[in-house]
């Protein structure tokens, strides 16, 4: 993993990077929020969660507008977040309420927000790599100067849609970036036991512009995003960027890891993605207390979100079942 | 009113659907340049240029994920399969993500996507080239899936498709392709959801569709020489389906049997009698019947699919059971 060194950037502004912080916070708070509300047993179903991931969702959205789509994966609590999913509509919808994004049908796995462009998280590895083709498509089509991005996992290597939409994305010359989100896990096993190739000499396999950053580097991801998207949406087809990260978790939420090395574990949180950048804001002269106050702020939006969704109303099956066809027929 | 043939009736929904608007798009593999593999795309291309009219590498499953994603972004895209047995290679775009994108992501928006697919056999095509995997689709809450029969549905279910929020599953017939048939200068949607009395009788009910429609035609002209009339409901529309039309003709001939080309277990028919068993048990005067293809892959030899794909003969003799 690259060095802990934060980068001093010149030109960085110090609201900017606080800013950055807050996104990188809100995830790590409403996750580690939602951790505790699943072993508490508030949370139906189960949950994938991103921590230690956070930067990569920050980074690459940070400069999205929010007519540019993503797709995302089932571990897409951080990418809903960064795209700018509503917090309160976000744990309405985790917790199974009537007023949550999705009614309280999609839940953690399939949390979405069409009118910030998030096509939804997916409970299918690899399915959200052809929407944002599709996305792409009808960026392409319609000359927008959109773009559409899509996140996935190292596990996701693996499957035959990637080759499909690498390939097709690359003829049509689509306003797309893959984002490869390496966190060296493909749910149980090893993917250095399951994957061949290295992620970026598969994109540039295809011709496809790549890039590999430290994706615990909320900066370095958002600046090689930045010149990948730039490509993207000049014409120039898309951009593969391969984000070096750190699954903290488990596969998913009460997973024993047994099949993780002790090392591999304890080691997991020690190259942690914000505190890093709260590092970097410490040395842009950013106080103690401010950013502490920072934390706080976030911590109280997540509480508030929190008792809005455990005083929600549950879904009417009613409702769900007339939302099956827009216009039914017969 | 012209004579066209259904291929064409096809290419001129297209046509029309995308000179009206323009977020209609089509791709497909050979589509475009080729015209299409069975020539139902022919001119498109030239007329609506490249960027909407699109050929795609042999990726069943990213021609069917994109059209998802296209349609989530706003635009109707139109995609072809080339054969219906290849939408197995597309099976998590359809039932994963088109089938559930409006209902799980509570009604946020919706997936206007048509997938256009011919099934059946009667050319020698094969295991692989012929199946009527219908029913795989119309057990899918989320999707529609329509069949047209005659020139004038397959303009008017495709155009209705494409206007339609939802993703449509358009079931062609490779036999039906180069079909003639009327069709009007302005010719007209077809509804979805509504079946069509193709013949009227008072005898007995058979209730089929697609290329089927035919077969039933032809065993009602045998059998009205015997002065046994049968009433034939084309459904038209699989998912949904028109179950107040085919309660309707029960009433009048209480004899009912369905017939499709499709392996006749787990079937669309078996949908309908069961249906019909109980909402319309008391007008029954038979059993309920179902004709369709025996428990097995399409075989290739001539003589064996002959003998495999259900014909009029075999709706003949269900039909005296009926009356027996």
């Amino acid at each position: 993993m690259a060095s802990q060194a934060p980068a001093t950037r010149p030109n960085a502004d110090k609201a900017d990077l606080l800013d950055l912080h807050g996104r990188l916070l809100t995830i790590r708070l409403a996750e580690e929020r939602l951790g505790r509300l699943f072993a508490d047993g508030e949370v139906p179903g189960f949950i994938h969660l991103s921590l230690g991931q956070e930067a990569v969702p920050v980074g690459v959205c940070r400069d999205l507008a929010p007519s540019d789509a993503i797709a995302s994966n089932h571990r897409g609590h951080g990418h809903a977040l960064a795209k700018g999913m509503d917090l309160d509509r976000f744990f309405l919808e985790i917790l199974g309420k009537e007023d949550g994004l999705c009614r309280g049908r999609g839940g953690s796995m399939h949390v979405a927000d069409f009118s910030v462009g998030m096509l939804g998280a997916n409970g299918i590895v690899g399915a959200g790599l052809s929407l944002a083709l599709g996305g792409a498509l009808a960026h392409q089509v319609s000359k927008t100067n959109g773009v559409a991005v899509a996140f996935f996992g190292d596990g996701a290597l693996a499957e035959g849609l990637l080759h499909e939409c690498l390939n097709l994305g690359a003829v049509w010359k689509l306003p797309l970036l893959f984002v490869c989100e390496n966190n060296g896990w493909s749910e149980f096993t090893r993917s250095a036991d399951t994957v061949a190739p290295q992620p970026t000499a598969l994109a540039a396999a295809y011709g496809i512009a790549t890039e590999t950053v430290d994706g615990n580097d909320v900066l370095a991801v958002r600046e090689a995003a930045g010149r990948l998207l730039a490509l993207a949406r000049a014409g120039k087809g898309p951009g593969f960027l391969e984000c070096r990260t750190t699954r903290w978790r488990g596969h998913f939420e009460g997973d024993p890891q047994k099949y993780r090395a002790e090392a591999d574990l304890s080691a997991a949180t020690a190259n942690d993605p914000v505190s890093r950048h709260e590092a970097r804001l410490v040395e842009m002269g950013v106080t103690a207390a401010e950013i502490a106050g920072l934390r706080e702020t976030v911590a109280a939006r997540v509480e508030k979100a929190v008792a809005k969704a455990r005083a929600g109303a549950l879904p009417d099956f009613a409702r769900a079942l007339g939302d099956v066809y827009t216009k039914a027929g017969a | 009113m012209a004579e066209t043939r259904y291929g064409r009736a096809i290419a001129k929904a297209l046509e029309d659907a995308m000179a009206e608007d323009p977020a209609v798009i089509l791709f497909g593999e050979d589509v475009a340049k080729a015209g299409g593999p069975f020539g139902a795309t022919r001119g498109l291309l030239e007329r609506f240029g490249p960027d909407r009219v699109r050929d795609t590498p042999i990726s069943e499953a990213a021609i069917v994920g994109a059209a998802v994603g296209a349609a989530m972004g706003g635009l109707k895209p139109v995609v072809e399969i080339m054969f219906m047995d290849f939408i197995t290679l597309a099976m998590d775009a359809l039932v994963n993500q088109a089938a559930k994108a409006r209902f799980m992501f509570g009604a946020q928006g919706s997936v206007p996507m048509v997938l256009r697919t011919p099934h059946g056999g009667g050319i020698g095509a094969g295991p692989q080239h012929s199946q009527c995997l219908e029913a795989w689709l119309a057990h899918v809450p989320g999707l529609k899936v329509v069949c047209p029969a005659t020139v004038g549905d397959a303009y008017g279910l495709l155009r209705a498709a494409i206007d339609d929020p939802d993703p449509v599953i358009v079931i062609e017939n490779k036999a039906l392709y180069a079909a003639k048939g009327e069709l009007p200068d302005q010719p007209e949607k077809t509804p979805i959801g509504k079946a069509r009395l193709a013949r009227p009788g008072r005898d007995a009910t058979v209730v089929t569709y697609g290329a089927s429609v035919f077969t039933a035609i032809e065993a009602a002209t045998t059998l009205a020489k015997e002065g046994i009339e049968l009433e034939v409901i084309d459904l038209r529309s699989l998912q949904p389906w028109d179950e107040g039309a085919v309660l309707a003709s029960l009433k009048k001939t209480h004899r009912l049997v369905v017939l499709h080309e499709a392996v006749e277990a787990f079937g669309v028919g078996a949908e309908v009698v069961a249906r019909l068993a109980d909402i319309g048990f008391d007008e029954l005067d038979a059993p309920l019947l179902r004709v369709g293809a025996p428990f097995m892959p399409v075989p290739f030899a001539k003589s064996l699919e002959d003998r495999y794909r259900p014909d009029a003969k075999a709706l003949i003799a269900a039909v005296r059971r009926l009356l027996a």
